[in-house]
């Protein structure tokens, strides 16, 4: 029940903050303080503005989906013999049991997997040389985040974060939906050694996104007073250890979610969202739902100008289930991924967001478990990337004929890392962060620009 | 280099020239040929330097031909080795293995030829058998009696030599390539043992006494400290020693009282005798059992798939946390663990102990739904390695599951080795995977406690016995079918008019058909529910010794289709402990795994523990890498302490209390948090300890912290886990929600259900470790997420509503009543600045709010509260 009286406080408490608002950005201002998610200049006029990454962890079937290798049928149940048993695979080389065709003017072959997507063949930039460091999946999807295996590294969200700030101060500068609780954990959204404001925000997908994104006590004026009692005992602890950067983001953490408090509830009530829309991301279908509300999430964050968006599915790891969960799994995200770029394309936004499909690594050729699974496979796998900047309906890069290892056009994580920083407007040799003695970076002492690959 | 396929080769080619292309290796077929040139007039460079054409190839492919007859296919790969299997293999065997063999104590002229590579190697004259070459080939020279002159008693058939000849001919195929490669290693365990953390540790010489240092873990500090002329910061204040001591021993904040006991208090044993006090309340179980749990992967369901509850996990946490509480030995805590069901027990209570212990082998995380029996059970083997070499070792043993490790000196054969221990050990956790006609829960997987009460002994025993038959969803169905099939069949005897007899026959046959499936649907119903009931009772989950106790082959890549050779149990090579016990044929080896890993010059389990300990005690491991002191794990940043802290510990007793009592006692750990430039520039890391910084409170003592604070804190242990009262299906699924919602229940965190997937949401936010992972080094992360727990969860919320009753029930004048909240929550006083500003606070909150006096009253006292346990300084020690 809402009494008369609650009305009117509610009222006059509105507009009351949008006064103190502003009084308290002016204070703050004034005390020579910018926010750390501040918009912050590129290095070069950029491509993109944003990322939405879209992670396939368990490392999909390249050969499978985006890298056709019509050769692989000529060596069906041959074997390659390697001259040590961990040099290479073993199984016999399992061509893939599904048809490619070519789409879209630029006749991309694309697997008949993605009905959907292969509508917008000519957006896509396929990176069929893709390579990594470690055929393992904690490790690889540790590396494909943070570009380091061995080290607890600031994942690359934090970095553009960091790097370009956030155009929306209401809402954190990098966002994880649903991201993976393992393998890696928290590692692969954390911010290491940088500000700890600069760490992905993980949230969930569906009805309620944030544990606890509502004040149900209290009106937001009064809130505000009690949050500055709060930033002022917030103070006191960080004039005591002025070099703390986790005081820092503890102050940072509270403004944040004061603001996010208005901001996302909001922005992830998706459920206003009318029928057309609800149909074309496929949240009706059990299949499609759980990953099309990503999308739609993805979608709707990065039109508030959150800077870094990455998206979740799991359970690409097709040891021996290959041809019943990876048509799963593709269905799971054609559709919800075909609606995503349309929206994009259809609000002006696909030529300045990036688009980052991958996994931590691709499968090998060769079949496993009676032609019903695929093996880990870091010499070879395919990466697209779609919109802000890059060449559309290009495939640049190959693997040798059979799709084990990357031959041409090799792309290393380090390289994508660099490529993705540029589209950005980032030098990657330039985003440094000094720490214990020394200026870190995403790429480390590596990272080429894939140069051809831009539009 | 690059590939080249045709439908009867895959090969390396190198290019040599523009017209010139060398094989580098070809696939198994063909392997034998050698080097071949091939040269091509036209050759288009673009595609060359990628692969050649097809056309190229098949032209490849005739001049291999030609040049020596190959094998066109697999199927004469297969004849070939065929070939050496009953021509060559016997006459090698009876004839040459006496002398040229692993037989041999030292093979004559260097030759064996008992695996490929040998063979072709050959000895101090040459290669034996060069494949494709008889004439090059010294073994032809050899059985020819021209060069050599061997069997040297007499030469063999002529038909056997020719054998020979056409073998060698063929490119001498030869299988037993596999269990060489298999096991041969290029790991070079000498170098490995050179390796820091594989020597064992020895006690070293106390550095002078500078005059600084409490005991003599300064005194080592001190002098890398005085080496990089850094000095130490102040000690802290005592109000901030007694809260991080608090915390760090007992996962809660000290009582008002205590703080102002110790702050006014002159004794100059004070600290040490909170510290005795703290080591022996049973908080410090509970703080320090849960750091245990972390590095096990300790949890209550069996992930993955089919996440089923593990209704007895419970009985493992609270017998870590009773250890904690009796600082059991740290050697016995862990041949416990490893091997309880072996250990010999004089009570009964003392048996039942030591099985549960052995909960730590069967709790991982596991998928029933793995339909590969095989599998299953080497997923399970690889768990137990994984968590056994992690948790115990610090060193990453799984990697050598599929070959030998890449970075430490593991090869497969020490998995392997290992493996046949588990392997030899039956599981039981209450679950199998998928088999045909099987549900996953079986009580029989369990382990039965002994029992000390015989009445139950025989119940328990009735119910075993009902629970072997349960009806299955497949009975139900077949049940289900054969009343289909009469329906449809009688519908169409009744069209067809047929012979009323046969109508009728067929009508009674269905009413039997309809009445055995309403009592087997019954019966269905009733036994899911008494299986769901049959998990109650005196059991535990655990190991046991398997029937059959046997060497394990290695399974190369990880493929249990790819066996190699058998492996004798044992243990990893690289630690070699002479008076390590040999495994006997009878037990699984575990108890003599458990006396290797617990042996005193054991370079590895001493110093890992304490390394975890002080961890746990400033924030950061001496080595880095907790879990991994490995080749890619971090180097001890003072390695002579470590190696005192080890061989001290081990020579306590390996005495839990008495370890972290003498860190705590040190100076060091009594240092202040504050910073300095000239250090941070020097040390930003803090590497050589010369402060303390503030650290961040785990989840589970952030929760601890507000209920004690707010006095709701049941310190009582529960009886059980909420997890018991689960039914025994998959979590998340219609019959089991898995129900999060802990508002009520006020037990502490180390008590909440750890259910995989779908750990409580709270402790999640406060980076509560994945507990399917082995991680003795929990994230720290800031996010907005937590801001908006601590200002907007009913938990906090209310919490601070009864503090802040609490206050106004001991009617003290305002100024008292700022000082008494600070005291409750930040363990100090505020100073006056403070001080006045929450008074002004509240003031303004009474003056602006609306209600009673009193509601007004309880409202600002509740916000101020609310603000110091949401404040930063609330959340770090």
């Amino acid at each position: 029940m809402i009494h008369r009286r609650d009305l009117l406080q509610h009222g006059s408490s509105g507009l009351g903050y949008l006064a103190l608002a502003g009084m308290t950005t002016n204070a703050t201002q004034a005390a020579d303080y910018t926010s750390p998610l501040q918009v912050r200049e590129p290095h070069f006029a950029p491509r993109a503005k944003r990322v939405i990454m879209l992670f396939m962890q368990g490392g999909p079937s390249h050969v499978d989906t985006f890298d056709h290798k019509p050769d692989l049928a000529k060596y069906a149940d041959k074997r390659l013999q390697p001259e040590k048993p961990w040099q290479g695979p073993r199984g016999k080389l399992l061509p893939s049991p599904w048809k490619f065709q070519q789409h879209g003017e630029s006749g991309l072959p694309i697997s008949e997997l993605f009905p959907h997507l292969s509508r917008h063949a000519d957006e896509l930039c396929l990176l069929n040389g893709m390579h990594t460091d470690n055929p393992a999946h904690p490790q690889a999807t540790v590396m494909m985040h943070t570009g380091s295996i061995n080290f607890v590294r600031p994942s690359m969200g934090s970095w553009v974060a960091y790097g370009l700030g956030t155009e929306n101060q209401d809402l954190p500068g990098f966002v994880a939906i649903n991201p993976n609780g393992n393998p890696g954990g928290a590692q692969n959204y954390g911010s290491a050694f940088l500000p700890a404001t600069y760490q992905g925000t993980s949230v969930a997908a569906g009805r309620n996104p944030i544990d606890h994104i509502r004040n149900p006590r209290r009106s937001r004026r009064a809130q505000r007073q009690h949050l500055d009692l709060l930033q002022a005992m917030n103070r006191d602890a960080q004039a005591k250890s002025p070099h703390n950067s986790q005081l820092e983001g503890i102050i940072e953490s509270y403004e944040l979610a004061f603001r996010m408090q208005t901001a996302v509830p909001e922005l992830m009530d998706i459920s206003q969202e009318p029928e057309t829309v609800r149909q074309r991301y496929g949240l009706d279908d059990r299949t499609t739902s759980a990953f099309g509300t990503q999308c739609l999430m993805a979608r709707r964050l990065a039109e508030s100008g959150v800077r870094f968006i990455e998206i979740n599915h799991r359970g690409w790891d097709q040891h021996n289930n290959l041809k019943t969960a990876l048509p799963r799994n593709c269905r799971a995200i054609d559709q919800p991924i075909a609606a995503l770029i349309d929206d994009l394309k259809h609000r002006q936004l696909l030529q300045d967001t990036l688009l980052v499909w991958t996994g931590e690594f691709g499968r090998t050729p060769q079949e496993q478990n009676n032609g019903n699974g695929r093996r880990h496979n870091n010499r070879g796998f395919t990466t697209w990337m779609a919109g802000g900047g890059v060449r559309g309906g290009f495939r640049y890069g190959a693997t040798d004929p059979i799709g084990l290892e990357a031959a041409e056009g090799r792309v290393h994580i380090h390289d994508l890392h660099a490529t993705i920083l540029y589209l950005l407007g980032l030098d990657h040799e330039k985003l440094t962060y000094r720490y214990s003695g020394r200026d870190f970076r995403l790429t480390d002492v590596h990272g080429t620009v894939v140069d051809d690959i831009l539009a | 280099m690059f590939s080249v396929f045709h439908d009867k080769c895959i090969a390396k080619m190198e290019k040599t020239s523009d017209n010139e292309y060398r094989v580098l290796a070809m696939n198994r077929t063909y392997q034998a040929t050698g080097v071949l040139i091939m040269r091509y007039d036209r050759i288009d460079q673009r595609t060359a330097t990628r692969f050649l054409p097809i056309g190229y190839l098949v032209f490849a492919i005739a001049v291999l031909t030609i040049v020596r007859p190959g094998f066109a296919d697999e199927a004469d790969a297969t004849a070939g080795i065929d070939f050496f299997e009953t021509r060559i293999r016997p006459v090698l065997a009876a004839h040459c293995y006496k002398c040229h063999s692993d037989e041999a104590k030292s093979p004559k002229g260097g030759l064996r030829v008992d695996t490929r590579d040998s063979i072709r190697r050959g000895g101090e004259s040459g290669h034996a058998v060069i494949p494709g070459k008889p004439d090059a080939s010294l073994l032809m020279s050899a059985l020819r009696y021209e060069e050599f002159a061997m069997p040297p008693s007499e030469p063999l058939d002529e038909s056997v030599v020719d054998d020979f000849e056409t073998w060698i001919r063929m490119g001498a195929p030869d299988p037993r390539d596999r269990t060489v490669e298999a096991t041969s290693t290029a790991i070079d365990l000498e170098k490995g043992r050179e390796f820091w953390a594989f020597q064992s540790p020895t006690q070293p010489t106390v550095p002078e006494n500078d005059g600084w240092g409490y005991n003599e873990i300064d005194r080592f500090l001190a002098k890398r400290r005085a080496a990089a002329e850094v000095v130490p910061v102040k000690d802290a204040d005592p109000a901030v020693l007694l809260r991080r001591v608090y915390f760090d021993l007992t996962g809660l904040p000290p009582s008002p009282e205590a703080v102002v006991e110790f702050v006014n208090g002159t004794s100059p044993d004070a600290f040490a005798r909170v510290v005795d006090k703290l080591l022996d309340s049973p908080r410090f179980g509970e703080r320090w059992g849960r750091h245990w749990l972390d590095v096990v992967r300790f949890a209550e369901s069996t992930g993955r798939t089919r996440n089923f509850p593990y209704p007895f996990a419970w009985r493992y946490r609270d017998y870590v946390i009773r250890s904690f509480n009796q600082d059991k030995p740290y050697d016995q805590f862990i041949r416990e663990q490893l091997a309880g069901d072996l250990l010999p027990a004089e009570t009964d209570r003392k048996r039942r102990e030591q099985q549960i212990a052995t909960g730590f082998l069967a709790m991982g995380a596991y998928d029933l739904n793995e339909r590969n029996s095989r599998v299953y059970r080497m997923d399970i083997v690889g768990d137990q390695i994984d968590v056994a070499s992690r948790s115990i070792m610090g060193v990453t043993l799984g990697c050598a599951r599929c070959h030998d490790h890449k970075f430490d000196p593991f090869p497969t054969r020490d998995y392997y080795a290992l493996a046949g221990i588990f392997r030899s050990t039956d599981v039981l956790n209450g679950y199998t995977n998928r088999r045909r006609n099987k549900q996953y829960a079986d009580p029989e997987l369990l382990l039965r406690l002994d029992q000390q009460d015989p009445a139950t002994a025989s119940q328990q025993d009735k119910s075993e016995q009902r629970s072997r038959d349960v009806t299955t969803q497949q009975q139900v169905r077949r049940a289900r079918d054969k009343v289909q099939r009469l329906t449809q069949l009688l519908e169409r005897k009744q069209q067809a008019d047929s012979k009323p007899s046969d109508v009728k026959k067929i009508r009674k046959r269905l009413a039997n058909a309809k009445q055995t499936l309403k009592s087997v649907e019954q019966q269905f119903k009733k036994d899911r529910k008494r299986e769901a009931k049959s998990m109650q009772g005196p059991y535990a989950m655990g190991v046991s010794d398997a029937n059959r106790i046997a060497d394990l082959e290695v399974h190369q890549g990880g493929d249990v289709d790819q066996l190699g050779d058998v492996i004798p149990r044992g243990y990893l090579q690289v630690v070699h402990i002479p008076s390590a016990p040999t495994i006997p044929t009878n037990q699984s080896g575990r108890l003599e795994l458990a006396e290797w890993l617990t042996h005193k010059d054991h370079p590895l389990t001493s110093r890992v523990f304490v390394n975890r300990v002080w961890h746990h005690l400033f924030g950061q491991g001496i080595v880095r890498t907790v879990d991994n002191f490995g080749q890619m794990g971090a180097r001890p940043t003072h390695p002579v302490l470590l190696d005192y802290l080890a061989t001290r510990f081990v020579a306590d007793g390996w005495s839990i209390k008495s370890l972290i009592r003498s860190i705590v006692l040190s100076r060091a750990y009594q240092l202040s948090g504050e910073s300095d430039p000239t250090n941070l520039e020097v040390d930003p890391d803090n590497s050589l300890v010369w402060r303390v910084p503030m650290r961040r409170l785990e989840a589970e003592a952030i929760r601890d912290a507000v209920l004690a604070v707010s006095g709701e804190l049941n310190t009582t242990p529960p009886a059980s886990s909420v997890v018991q009262k689960f039914p025994i299906a998959p979590i998340g699924r219609r019959r089991n929600r898995g129900s999060t919602n802990f508002a009520e229940y006020n037990h502490r965190s180390v008590y909440l259900p750890i259910v995989r997937s779908n750990v409580p949401g709270y402790l999640r936010t406060f980076d509560f470790p994945e507990p399917s992972e082995v991680k003795g080094n929990r994230d720290v992360t800031t996010v907005a997420t937590q801001a908006l727990f601590m200002m907007n969860s009913p938990l906090v919320a209310d919490q601070s509503r009864r503090v802040a009753q609490r206050l106004l029930d001991r009617q003290l004048r305002p100024r008292q009543l700022v000082e008494e909240a600070y005291l409750l929550t930040v363990g100090r006083l505020p100073t006056e600045e403070q001080l006045q500003r929450v008074l002004t606070f509240a003031q303004q909150t009474r003056a602006t709010s609306k209600g009673a006096q009193r509601d007004r009253m309880l409202l600002a006292v509740t916000d101020v509260v609310h603000a110091l346990i949401a404040s930063a300084e609330f959340r770090y020690r």
